[in-house]
């Protein structure tokens, strides 16, 4: 073996380099994307492509005539189709992602300050709630009808309460990666002489915990947030995959691979799309995320 | 460690009970009960035959009370029917019990034989070609929509090759037969489950490699394969068997989905057919085990580190 034992990178300055290049082209993407699912569909409109209106006489067209990408199985442009779905799959991991920060970093000050029997309960919540087989809890919870929670049915149907129902779900299992890393910065930023010399002013706990340690925790929560806004976009388009989470007509990433599986055998590029944006952007996510987790902590640098 | 033990197995009995109510109380409020099931199949029921039916079945009975009554049966072995199978549920969830429990362990050998020469090349070679190969397979199967992974599969192996089944279950008997119906569907869960693994062993091993006792080692003259093999690698052990349990959850999340796509008769798709088909005791149950093996798995990890680490103490 010609390598050396000790851990020697070929050019340290080269790696960091390197992943300080991808931090922005993530960035950039996800800006892009962004973007794109905001403005795009009102200019495919006005380019005459059309994603709504279903026309049998125009199902699974290939490619081009067009249709930039083609049309799906009700002859509806794919293109518009995807920027559309693009806009619910990115709403719901973005208001996932932060629904689940809020949560976690209330939880992770309330353990921090706390200390003793709360804090480990707390832990000892997350411990668990990280081991818990996500999607077969997450599939439970989609199947409850809201009619009887006492939600009116109008409002069951409208796409507005599934964007709803599906953050709430999935942050319900987001909030414990978050609540670790509030809590441990706490931990440390509590015994840091600023915040000592607040509590020796007679500054209330609520007050050192929201003006003097939380704003210290603003790089994990960034971080977490990131990573979670990926694993959210991942979440949701299971859960859409498998008709429990965005229903159509209402576009998602999850939801249009739905049919994708009967069809593998007359238009197998038909499941390419949607499943590569969904690939790209929880990709850029968690580049981003890690990238901004070594930017926040220079020691934890990784050659 | 007979008190840590003690512990932590109150601690895991307190979360699957907690977690047997949550979802008792959730399966009352999905659509429906048996009651009104049988009031669709027979329209000549009357609101009196109803409200005598719920009475009888004690369906009118407050929620804590009803979950109660369920435990102890439950507890005495008696878990009920499946409204799908019309058979015992212990006698639906048995075979795919083991279903999964072969796809699933499976999978998750495979991911460890792979994530282990991978990690420790990678780790010899931080930032060279190989290394960075490596953690991009790593980061895409972190990132991969598990469904999309399983849809791609069948496309390439099945539709545009067709070397493989695209699912369901051997027609003809015989070790290849199954082996060529569980390719794509293990294959597909391997590579979701190898992304953290395949950090971790990564990250764990860069980590020991860095340890003053590996200097030592190497200034005695210690080869590189020595070096991993007897003084890195035993150092990673204890936290990799930690990682590995946090992912039996993870892999049963995926059982879920692949199950369902490739049509693999287990525990997950099993589940998603009883939610679907308002076959809530058999869902009940079903979610229950799997929640409760994911929960023991993970007790076992953390005896197993506590005995594998001797740095590890338990009070």
């Amino acid at each position: 073996m010609s390598a050396s034992v000790e851990p020697t990178p070929v050019s340290p300055a080269a790696g960091a380099r390197r992943r300080r290049g991808r931090a922005p082209a993530s960035a950039v993407f996800l800006l892009g994307l962004a973007l794109a699912v905001a403005f795009g569909p009102p200019l495919c409109r006005w380019f005459g492509l059309d994603g709504e209106s279903i026309d049998l006489l125009r199902r699974l067209e290939p490619p081009g005539t067009g249709a930039p990408l083609g049309t799906d199985e009700l002859g509806r442009d794919l293109l518009v189709r995807l920027l559309e779905g693009g806009r619910v799959s990115l709403a719901v991991g973005l208001l996932g992602a932060l629904l689940a920060a809020a949560i976690g970093t209330a939880l992770g000050l309330l353990a921090g300050f706390a200390r003793g029997a709360i804090d480990a309960l707390i832990m000892r919540a997350t411990d668990i709630v990280l081991a818990l087989p996500l999607l077969p809890l997450l599939v439970v919870l989609a199947a409850v009808d809201p009619g009887k929670l006492g939600v009116p049915a109008e409002l069951v149907a409208s796409a507005a309460f599934d964007v709803t129902r599906i953050v709430l779900l999935v942050a319900l299992f987001g909030w414990p990666t978050t609540a670790r890393l509030v809590r441990a910065g706490t931990l440390s930023l509590e015994a840091a002489e600023f915040v000592r010399a607040a509590r020796a002013l007679g500054a209330s706990p609520l007050r050192i915990a929201l003006r003097h340690v939380l704003p210290g925790l603003a790089g994990p929560i960034t971080v977490a947030t990131t990573l979670a806004i990926g694993q959210v976009v991942l979440g949701e388009s299971v859960l859409s995959f498998l008709g429990l989470g965005i229903r159509p007509p209402t576009p998602s990433w999850g939801n249009m691979l739905t049919h994708a599986q009967e069809l593998l055998w007359h238009a197998p590029l038909l499941a390419l799309w949607p499943g590569l944006a969904i690939l790209l952007t929880v990709t850029a996510c968690n580049l981003l995320g890690d990238a901004l987790a070594e930017a926040a902590d220079p020691r934890a640098r990784r050659p | 460690m007979t008190g840590y033990l003690l512990r932590r197995l109150v601690e895991t009995a307190l979360s699957i009970l907690i977690v047997a109510f949550a979802l008792y109380a959730l399966v009352d409020l999905m659509p429906g009960d048996p009651v009104d099931l049988m009031l669709q199949a027979d329209p000549r029921l009357t609101s009196a035959d109803v409200a005598r039916l719920k009475a009888l079945h004690g369906l009118d009975r407050p929620l804590l009370e009803r979950f109660v009554a369920w435990l102890a049966a439950a507890l005495s072995g008696e878990l009920g029917y499946s409204r799908l199978y019309s058979l015992p549920v212990v006698e639906v969830l048995w075979p795919r019990l083991l279903a999964t429990l072969a796809l699933v362990g499976t999978s998750l050998i495979l991911a460890v034989l792979l994530a282990l020469p991978l990690g420790i090349w990678a780790a010899l070679r931080p930032g060279s070609l190989a290394d960075r190969a490596i953690n991009l397979l790593a980061f895409v199967a972190f990132s991969v929509p598990s469904f999309w992974l399983a849809l791609l599969a069948i496309v390439l192996f099945a539709v545009l090759l067709g070397w493989l089944p695209a699912g369901g279950e051997p027609s003809e008997p015989g070790l290849l037969a199954f082996a060529r119906h569980a390719a794509l569907p293990v294959a597909t869960l391997t590579l979701l489950g190898l992304g953290p693994v395949l950090r971790f062993v990564r990250a764990g091993l860069l980590e020991a490699l860095r340890e003053p006792c590996i200097r030592t080692a190497r200034a005695k003259g210690a080869g590189t394969a020595r070096i991993v093999l007897l003084h890195a690698l035993p150092q990673a052990m204890p936290t990799l068997v930690t990682i590995l349990a946090l992912q039996v959850g993870g892999l049963l999340s995926g059982a879920l989905v692949v199950e369902t796509v490739f049509a693999w008769l287990g525990m997950g798709r099993l589940i998603y057919e009883a939610i679907m088909g308002n076959d809530y005791n058999l869902a009940l149950v079903a979610v229950l085990v799997g929640t409760a093996a994911v929960l023991l798995a993970n007790l076992l990890a953390d005896l197993l580190h506590a005995r594998l680490d001797p740095r590890v103490r338990l009070g």
